[in-house]
């Protein structure tokens, strides 16, 4: 199978090993990235703040790229590249005023044609796959955290349920782990305060933890480059909030499936984290 | 306060350019308070989303005034759990997006949003640069604005011995058109 891949800025840096286990694990399934040509930024959490018309021009100068280059699906892995793709699209197929506008500004027709997906979406579609390619069952209890932008606002994205998603749960079951029930699933982490208001990130994706952790969990496992980045490079704040010393791993979804389906943790860039995630690799005696 | 509701004698009211530029019918709200109770936020907030739209519902300039100078108008994370559980089915994030921006432009925005909005101008002139959010340039930017230098002083190496820190900004071939796109729609705003 062949798919559009937009990584989006913070695959290129922060999170980086998330573009390193999603190419890992499509290489695995033999699911064939190809990348939108010369790809900007989404506009993140930023492009909205400032100007409306900004973002909306921002993602859909990426989809319009995406249909120049043939393609009809684009996987958007960062949770937010993919709230704002789908976004723009829903809301230039709404208004064919802005769509107009937004065309102009862009320089480039865009229809609305291509379709944006999430990671989670589209490792569902592949799940027998995995499982038959699971050579290493992820024995684990796992908080599936999905956070706000994979499934809010509910009527634009149309995936999963709004305040009890299923799909990650039903993923990381079928690898083997057991998803623990909790409280924070789709809790909001602090997003773009990380670097303005640490303070509330430590409370906010404090009691995440908290609760991943009541809950028995060993892992939380993600798909937003936002969530993981605060719960794992914020952890001494949310620690000196929390007033503990937790040290539970936050992954990646494909860093999780990518250590089942038997890769080594290095092409998933399980190094990478700040608190030390390479305990969750499974011992040479399984 | 003056509470009457009149239409004030400079143009539109507050309540119509929101309900103009984001297509929200702010009298949709009927102040059932489900938004504020469910915002994570709502705890820090000097006036909660709920509170915002009943000072906007009634076109009254002082109390526009008073929306536009709230805090909370910039603690909104934009996380949409108040749209996704409003009965009503009012898209609150639109509004508050919309807030912030005629809180700049009639310079009435709250002092402790300076940090907030340096940081997004920061983010945004990064992409105006090079097409792509470049941290380390990000974080610079930020930092000039806001004078925080000594912020996260300790994560930078940290990250760097991680390969998450690429020194070098990605440009994209594209970059004349991604200008033409902020000329556009930012215009000269810094």
């Amino acid at each position: 199978m062949r798919i559009g891949y937009y990584p989006g800025c913070s695959l290129l840096g922060s999170s980086r090993e998330f573009d390193e286990s999603v190419r890992a694990v499509s290489k695995a399934i033999g699911l064939e990235l190809v990348e939108v040509p010369d790809w900007n930024c989404c506009g993140a959490s930023s492009a909205h703040v400032l100007d409306h018309r900004l973002s909306l021009a921002l993602p859909a100068k990426i989809l319009a790229q995406a249909e120049a280059a043939g393609l009809t699906e684009v996987l958007a892995p960062c949770a937010a590249c993919y709230n704002r793709l789908a976004s723009a699209r829903a809301a230039l197929e709404a208004d064919p005023a802005a769509a107009a506008d937004v065309a102009a500004i862009i320089e480039m027709p865009v229809t609305g044609r291509v379709k944006v997906v999430n990671v989670l979406e589209v490792l569902d579609r592949c799940q027998a796959v995995i499982q038959e390619k699971t050579v290493a069952p992820f024995v684990r209890k796992v908080a599936c955290y999905y956070g706000c932008l994979l499934v809010r606002p509910p009527k634009v994205l149309g995936f999963d349920r709004a305040e009890n998603p299923q799909s990650m749960d039903r993923l990381m079951t079928a690898a083997g782990a057991e998803a623990v029930e909790w409280n924070f699933k789709t809790e909001c982490c602090g997003a773009a305060f990380s670097v303005t208001r640490t303070d509330l990130v430590a409370r906010m994706s404090g009691k995440i933890v908290a609760d991943a952790v009541r809950h028995g969990a060993e892992a939380i496992v993600v798909a937003c480059p936002m969530c993981q980045s605060n719960l794992d490079m914020r952890r001494p704040e949310i620690n000196a909030h929390l007033g503990g010393n937790s040290q539970i791993p936050v992954v990646f979804i494909t860093q999780a499936l990518g250590l089942a389906l038997g890769i080594a943790p290095a092409e998933l860039g399980l190094q990478r984290h700040m608190v030390p995630a390479l305990a969750l690799q499974p011992s040479a005696t399984v | 306060m003056n509470s009457a509701p009149h239409h004030s004698s400079h143009g539109e009211t507050l309540k119509a350019k929101v309900e103009q530029a984001t297509g929200v019918k702010l009298n949709h709200c009927y102040q059932c308070g489900k938004c504020a109770a469910g915002c994570p936020v709502a705890q820090d907030m000097d006036l909660t989303s709920c509170q915002i739209l009943r000072l906007v519902q009634f076109g009254d300039p002082a109390w526009d005034r008073q929306a536009l100078q709230s805090e909370g108008i910039w603690l909104c994370l934009a996380c949409e759990t108040c749209s996704t559980r409003c009965p009503q089915e009012v898209e609150v994030p639109k509004v508050m997006d919309y807030l912030r921006s005629e809180a700049v432009r009639q310079d009435l925005a709250h002092p402790r949003s300076r940090d907030i909005l340096a940081f997004h101008r920061a983010f945004m002139d990064s992409v105006r640069e090079t097409g792509r959010l470049y941290e380390i340039g990000l974080v610079a930017d930020y930092k000039l604005r806001s004078r925080h230098f000594l912020k996260d002083v300790m994560l930078a190496p940290k990250m760097y011995v991680r390969g998450k820190l690429p020194l070098l900004p990605h440009l994209i071939q594209g970059r004349d058109a991604i200008k033409r796109i902020f000329k556009r729609t930012l215009g000269s705003k810094p």
